[in-house]
């Protein structure tokens, strides 16, 4: 029996995207993100734990003492939400990845460090 | 320790074999067996690092050893017999060389074992070592890996060039190249990339990952990007080794068929790339009676059979243009039509503008160099292949074939412009004295 590790799966998109996006691809968004859940699960991995970020421009930066507006690195496509994951290896976490709605840009795998 | 060493051929009469005769066995060796032995020693050690050293070491074990019992009939074995005791030894003795993060090694599928050939020494559980090359070459191959860290792990676990060897083929210094396999290894164990074949529903794309990492290192060896040699032997014969083992691995495959023969149609031309200066000679000059008929056979007979059933592959359609070429009596004979049909196809497999340039000259041996010049100009018009040395080369030929003498010098300064290697850089400003001598 492989045991599981975890991987963080960071959703990178086009803010503009959702800004301009009808009522209909909205929902049709949120609906594939109720159903990775359960493709994760078909697929013999596991969410641990997912969540949606409020824009960038919610964000604030804070380096050294210093407080800024905006987000650490003002880009096209930015971090909106993110998925921790059990899959069996990189292969696998991938195959997960693949799944992962990102309708707007893209998604990053990163495999959680362990310690000890 | 090291099993039952048989007597080598120089040890018959008691005498031990001669030094001379030890070292040679151990480099050929080194060739032929360290893929199969580092691949064997990798599941056991559970890290690259660690199977590497313990490689190392068995090698030089058998300096000594053969020295004095004889070169064991069956090397590899012993090599990988003695490779991996070091390795389940230093885990044993120090529980600290156990990596924290091991290489994720999937268990054997029943059947997959099979012991290298000869191998008949049984030793308990070690009798029967499994042919874990190909687990180490789609792992060295894995799509996570920039290419260029594929290539340069390839050539270290695979075929055991030294990171110096490594970085002088690619012309990096030499800690860049240290770096990059290092960074490389970490991430294959950090990110889990499993020691394993590939699934059959993602062998295609991890196949052609392997199989273009090979013809790189083909192709980086035939012509090299800089320096004054243009065929570095080493590195093409790493590469068609290479292909032949992945032949010989995966005898169902088309496109490891394919890439074989592209590699050795190629190759058969060695010899005549370059004229008694080492001035480049292009297909048009090259003197056809010296071209190796033995390996155009080998090669040749491979093609039918990687074309066979449904859509061949890229490397498919390109051994049978490279078997077009060999086969042709001369460059004005060769069968064009039947080439820019060929290129059509593999445009249809792999749009690339590299196999666009390729077929505007074939359309031009078929058609004409102004029916070339025209497929060449829409190229230039699409930008991609703005850094690439063969465009303007490939135009200013089909300028000079026209006569448009001012044009092709233009062309041919273009291609100069982008050239590094001394032998492609002499051939091109010969031709343009020869177009900017010519008579208005």
């Amino acid at each position: 029996m492989i045991s599981m590790a975890e991987y963080m799966i960071l959703i990178f998109e086009d803010e503009s995207g959702y800004a301009t996006a009808t009522e209909d691809v909205l929902r049709q968004v949120m609906e594939a993100h109720n159903r990775f859940s359960e493709q994760v699960a078909e697929k013999g991995g596991k969410v641990v734990e997912g969540r949606a970020l409020q824009p960038t421009a919610t964000a604030t930066t804070i380096r050294g003492d210093v407080v800024t507006d905006g987000p650490f690195i003002e880009t096209k496509e930015a971090i909106g939400g993110y998925y921790l994951v059990e899959a069996r290896d990189l292969d696998h976490a991938l195959e997960i990845g693949k799944l992962c709605p990102a309708l707007f840009g893209g998604v990053e795998v990163r495999p959680i460090m362990v310690f000890g | 320790m090291t099993g039952s060493p048989r007597p080598g051929p120089g040890a018959e009469g008691g005498a031990g074999p001669g030094p001379g005769e030890v070292s040679a066995a151990i480099a050929d060796a080194h060739r032929r067996e360290w893929a199969f032995v580092l691949a064997a020693t990798a599941r056991v050690a559970g890290d690259f690092d660690l199977a590497e050293e313990c490689v190392q070491d068995a090698y030089a074990a058998a300096l000594t050893a053969w020295t004095r019992q004889g070169v064991p009939r069956n090397p590899g074995a012993w090599l990988t017999t003695a490779a991996r005791r070091r390795a389940i030894d230093a885990k044993r003795r120090d529980r600290v060389l156990r990596a924290k993060l091991p290489l994720l090694i999937e268990p054997d599928p029943p059947v997959a074992a099979s012991a290298p050939p000869g191998s008949g020494q049984p030793e308990g559980d070690e009798d029967v070592i499994p042919d874990d090359r190909l687990r180490l070459i789609f792992t060295c191959c894995h799509p996570a890996l920039a290419r260029e860290a594929q290539v340069a792990l390839t050539l270290r676990l695979v075929c055991g060039l030294t990171t110096v060897e490594i970085a002088q083929a690619f012309l990096v210094p030499e800690p860049t190249m240290a770096a990059r396999v290092t960074r490389a290894k970490k991430k294959i164990s950090a990110a889990r990339i499993a020691y394993r074949v590939p699934a059959p529903a993602e062998l295609p794309d991890r196949l052609d990952a392997v199989l273009t990492v090979v013809h790189l290192l083909y192709t980086t060896g035939h012509t090299a990007p800089g320096g004054e040699n243009l065929v570095r032997a080493d590195l093409v014969d790493r590469a068609i080794g290479l292909a032949r083992m992945l032949r010989a691995l995966m005898p169902d495959e088309r496109e490891a068929a394919g890439l074989l023969a592209l590699i050795l149609l190629t190759d058969a031309r060695r010899a005549t790339r370059a004229d008694a200066h080492g001035r480049l000679l292009l297909l048009e000059a090259q003197d056809r009676s010296r071209w190796d008929r033995a390996v155009i056979a080998e090669g040749t007979a491979l093609v039918p059979w990687a074309l066979r059933g449904g859509r061949p592959g890229r490397f498919a359609l390109q051994a049978a243009i490279a078997a077009l070429h060999a086969e042709a009596p001369s460059y004005a004979r060769t069968d064009w039509p039947q080439i820019v049909a060929l290129y059509d196809a593999l445009l249809r497999v792999w749009s690339s503008p590299v196999v666009a340039l390729n077929r505007a000259v074939a359309v031009a041996m078929a058609q004409g160099p102004a029916a070339g010049l025209a497929q060449i100009g829409e190229l230039e018009a699409d930008g991609r292949l703005d850094a690439y040395r063969y465009l303007p080369a490939a135009k200013a030929d089909l300028l000079r074939r026209l006569g448009r003498w001012e044009a092709a010098a233009q062309a041919y300064r273009d291609a100069l412009a982008l050239t590094d290697n001394a032998a492609e850089r002499e051939f091109l400003a010969r031709r343009l004295s020869e177009v900017t001598e010519a008579p208005a």
